[in-house]
C-alpha cells in the first residue's frame, strides 16, 4: 500500500478553516493540520472531539483534596495530637478552619500539575521528544493540511486549487 | 468574520504586520547579538548578585547575628524583602491568568515577560525565609515529614506553613503554566535555528511540539483551566502571607482587612515593576510595535485601582488606630505615633511614594507617558519596599514593655543581600530577555486581525 500524503500549505487562518471545510464536505480524510497558532473552531470543522483534560483536572483536585484531607488528620489528629494555640486536636473537622489553606493549595497543585502531565502525555510532548511538524514554516506563518491519497491524486489536487492552497506537495510518508 | 473589534478601539500591535513579521521581530533578540548595554546591564547585576551571594555565606558561615536583628525586631529587612518579592509576583499571574479569563487582548504582549517576571520575584522571596532559618541545610524540615524521622510532624497550624504550601504550589504552577505558553514559541525558534547548537538547544525546550490540531485544541483547554486555577491561587498566596501577620497578636498586625489589602498591595507593586521592567525592554528589544502606549495606559488604570485600595486601606488603618484609644494602638505603623515617632522618615516615604505620586495617573498625558509611567513606578517600587518595612519595623520596635523598645539597624549584610537578590533576579530577566521569545508570539499572531493596525485601517476604510 502506498504511503502517499499531501501537503497543502495555507498561509492564512480563515482560508485553512474553509479549506478544512471543503475538504470534509468533499468526503476526504484529513490526517492532520499543523498550525503555528490556534485557530478558533478547527477542531469542531475537523470532527475532533471535545478534550476531556478539564474533567481530568477536576478529578485530579478531588484528589488533591482527599490527599489533603488524609494528611491533615494523619498527622495532626491521629499520629501525634499537639496542643497548639488550644486549638481542638482530638477532632479533624473542629480543627479543619486552620487547614483550608493547606486544602486549597494541595488541590490546586494536584489539579494544575496532573493536568499538565496529562496533556505532555496524551500529545506527546516531553524533552528530548523530536518535533513532527513535517515542515518548519508550520511554526512561522504556514498552516499545512495533510490528506492520504487513495489512487485520488488528481481529484484532490483540483480541490485543494481550488480552496486557496498556495503550495502542494505529494510526498512519501514514512 | 469572527476578527471585528469595533473600531474605537485603539490598535495593540502597531504598523503594517504580517504573521511572518511577528516571527521576525520576536525571534531577532535571540537570533542577533547582545549590544554593550546589555553587557553593561548585565555585569552590573552580576556584581550585585555575587556581593549578595557572599553576604548570605557569611551569615550562614557566622549566624544570624551578622543582621541588624535584635531581641524585638527579630523580623526585619529578610521578612520586609520576601514580601515584597513576593508581591512583586503577583502581577505576572494576574496579567497570565485573570486577564485570561476576562479575555483582555492587551495582555498577550506583557504576559510571558510578567510572567518570567513572577518565577524570577519568587526566587528571591523564596532565598529569605531558607537563609532566615540559620541552618538553612534543614530546610526540608518544613516538608510533610516526622521530625528528625521520628513521629512529631510539622504544624499545619501555622501560617508559617501554609507559606511552605502557598509558596511552592504558586512558584510551581507558575512554572508549568508559563513552560506550556512556552512551547510553540520555543518550537518557531527551533525551526528557525540555522546553527546546529541552537537547534538542540531550541528542540529540547520545546519539548517536540508540533502544533498539530489536536495539541491546540488541548493547549488552549489547559491555559484556561490553569488560568482558572491560578486565579484563586495568586490570591490566595499573598491572603497567607498576609496571615503570617494577621494571625499573630501584635497591635497594628492583628488586623482582619490585612488579605484583601496586601493582594491589593501585591498587585499594585507587581504591575508597577511589570512597568519598570518592559518600559525599558521595549527599547532594548526594539519591541514598541508590540509594547504600545495603551499597554502602559492600561497598566497604570490597574495600578490607579489597587493603588486606591490600599489607599483606603491605609485611611482605615489609621481611623481605627486613633478611634481604638488604645495606646498599644498608637505605635502602629499606620498612626499618630508613627508618623511622628522615630520612623516619621519612613511613615512619610510610604505616603509619599505610595498615596501622593501615584495620583499623578489620573492625567490621562501622565498616564500615556512612557517616561512618566517608568519614573512612577519606580516610585511604587520603593513605596511598597516601605509599607512591608513599616509594618514590619515600626510595629516590633515599640512592644507592651516601654523597657524594651528598640530600633532596628540594618548591618551592610542585611543590605548587601537585599542588593544581591535584586541583581539575581535582574540576571535572570536579562538571561531571559536574550534567550527566550519575550512576546507570547503564537497568542499574539491569534490577535492581528482583530487589533493589528493594518488590519483595524483596512476594515475601517470598507466601512466608509
Amino acid at each position: 500500500m502506498s504511503n502517499k500524503v499531501i501537503h497543502a500549505f495555507y498561509n492564512d487562518d480563515e482560508v485553512v478553516l474553509d479549506a478544512v471545510k471543503t475538504v470534509k464536505a468533499a468526503h476526504h480524510h484529513i490526517d492532520e493540520v499543523f498550525c503555528p497558532f490556534p485557530v478558533h473552531g478547527l477542531d469542531k470543522a475537523l470532527g475532533l472531539a471535545p478534550t476531556r483534560l478539564a474533567i481530568a483536572s477536576f478529578m485530579y483536585g478531588i484528589l488533591g483534596l482527599g490527599i489533603a484531607i488524609w494528611m491533615t488528620n494523619y498527622m495532626m489528629i491521629q499520629d501525634w495530637p499537639q496542643d497548639i494555640g488550644g486549638k481542638p486536636n482530638f477532632s479533624w473537622w473542629l480543627n479543619m478552619p486552620a487547614f483550608v489553606p493547606i486544602l486549597f493549595e494541595l488541590t490546586v497543585f494536584f489539579a494544575a500539575h496532573l493536568m499538565v502531565i496529562t496533556f505532555y502525555m496524551r500529545s506527546r510532548i516531553w524533552p528530548f521528544k523530536e518535533a513532527e511538524n513535517p515542515d518548519p514554516r508550520t511554526t512561522d506563518d504556514h498552516f499545512l493540511m495533510e490528506i492520504p491519497v487513495h489512487n485520488n491524486e488528481e481529484e484532490l489536487l483540483t480541490l485543494l486549487k481550488e480552496t486557496g492552497a498556495v503550495e502542494i506537495n505529494i510526498v512519501e510518508k514514512h | 468574520m469572527s476578527h471585528y473589534e469595533a473600531p474605537i478601539r485603539e490598535p495593540l500591535i502597531l504598523g503594517e504586520k504580517s504573521y511572518h513579521d511577528i516571527t521576525e521581530d520576536i525571534a531577532k533578540p535571540i537570533e542577533g547579538k547582545a549590544n554593550k548595554n546589555w553587557y553593561i546591564a548585565f555585569y552590573i547585576s552580576l556584581a550585585a548578585m555575587l556581593w549578595g551571594f557572599g553576604c548570605i555565606f557569611y551569615t550562614v558561615g557566622t549566624g544570624i547575628g551578622t543582621w541588624g536583628l535584635n531581641k524585638n525586631i527579630g523580623w526585619a529587612w529578610d521578612i520586609t524583602n520576601f514580601v515584597w518579592w513576593v508581591g512583586i509576583g503577583h502581577a505576572g499571574t494576574l496579567i497570565s491568568a485573570v486577564l485570561l479569563l476576562f479575555r483582555q487582548k492587551w495582555r498577550m504582549a506583557i504576559n510571558r515577560s510578567a510572567e518570567a517576571m513572577t518565577i524570577f520575584a519568587v526566587f528571591q522571596a523564596g532565598l529569605f525565609p531558607i537563609i532566615h532559618m540559620g541552618r538553612p541545610w534543614n530546610g526540608y524540615w518544613v516538608m510533610p515529614i516526622p521530625n528528625q524521622f521520628g513521629s512529631l510532624w510539622v504544624n499545619f497550624n501555622s501560617p508559617l506553613l501554609w507559606d511552605v504550601f502557598a509558596i511552592s504550589t504558586y512558584l510551581s504552577v507558575s512554572l508549568v503554566f508559563w513552560w506550556t505558553g512556552l512551547l510553540p514559541d520555543f518550537a518557531m525558534i527551533r525551526d528557525r535555528a540555522v546553527k546546529p547548537f541552537q537547534k538542540k538547544i531550541y528542540s529540547l525546550l520545546s519539548f517536540g511540539w508540533s502544533g498539530r490540531a489536536k495539541d491546540w485544541q488541548r493547549f488552549e483547554e489547559v491555559s484556561l483551566v490553569l488560568a482558572g486555577l491560578a486565579t484563586p491561587l495568586v490570591l490566595s498566596v499573598h491572603t497567607i502571607v498576609s496571615m503570617d501577620f494577621a494571625t499573630s497578636i501584635n497591635p497594628g498586625w492583628h488586623s482582619t482587612i490585612f488579605p484583601p489589602y496586601f493582594v491589593a498591595g501585591a498587585i499594585f507593586s507587581g504591575f508597577a515593576m511589570v512597568q519598570t521592567l518592559l518600559g525599558i525592554m521595549r527599547k532594548v528589544t526594539n519591541l514598541e510595535d508590540y509594547i504600545t502606549r495603551l499597554h502602559v495606559e492600561y497598566m497604570n488604570i490597574v495600578i490607579i485601582l489597587t493603588g486606591g485600595i490600599v489607599a483606603v486601606a491605609y485611611a482605615s488603618e489609621f481611623f481605627i488606630a486613633w478611634y481604638t484609644g488604645s495606646p498599644y494602638e498608637n505605635y502602629t505603623y499606620m498612626s499618630v505615633g508613627a508618623a511622628t515617632g522615630p520612623y516619621a522618615w519612613a511613615f512619610w516615604s510610604l505616603i509619599l511614594f505610595n498615596i501622593a505620586i501615584p495620583q499623578l495617573l489620573w492625567i490621562k498625558k501622565v498616564r500615556r507617558s512612557f517616561i512618566w509611567s517608568f519614573i512612577i513606578s519606580i516610585a511604587i517600587n520603593i513605596g511598597m519596599w516601605f509599607e512591608r518595612f513599616d509594618i514590619i519595623a515600626i510595629v516590633l520596635s515599640k512592644g507592651h514593655l516601654p523597657s524594651t523598645w528598640w530600633r532596628f539597624e540594618p548591618t551592610f549584610v542585611d543590605v548587601g543581600i537585599f542588593i544581591g537578590t535584586i541583581g539575581f533576579f535582574f540576571v535572570l530577566f536579562l538571561l531571559y530577555a536574550r534567550t527566550f521569545p519575550v512576546i507570547a508570539q503564537a497568542e499574539v499572531k491569534t490577535i492581528l486581525k482583530s487589533s493589528g493596525e493594518n488590519y483595524k485601517k483596512l476594515r475601517d476604510g470598507k466601512h466608509e
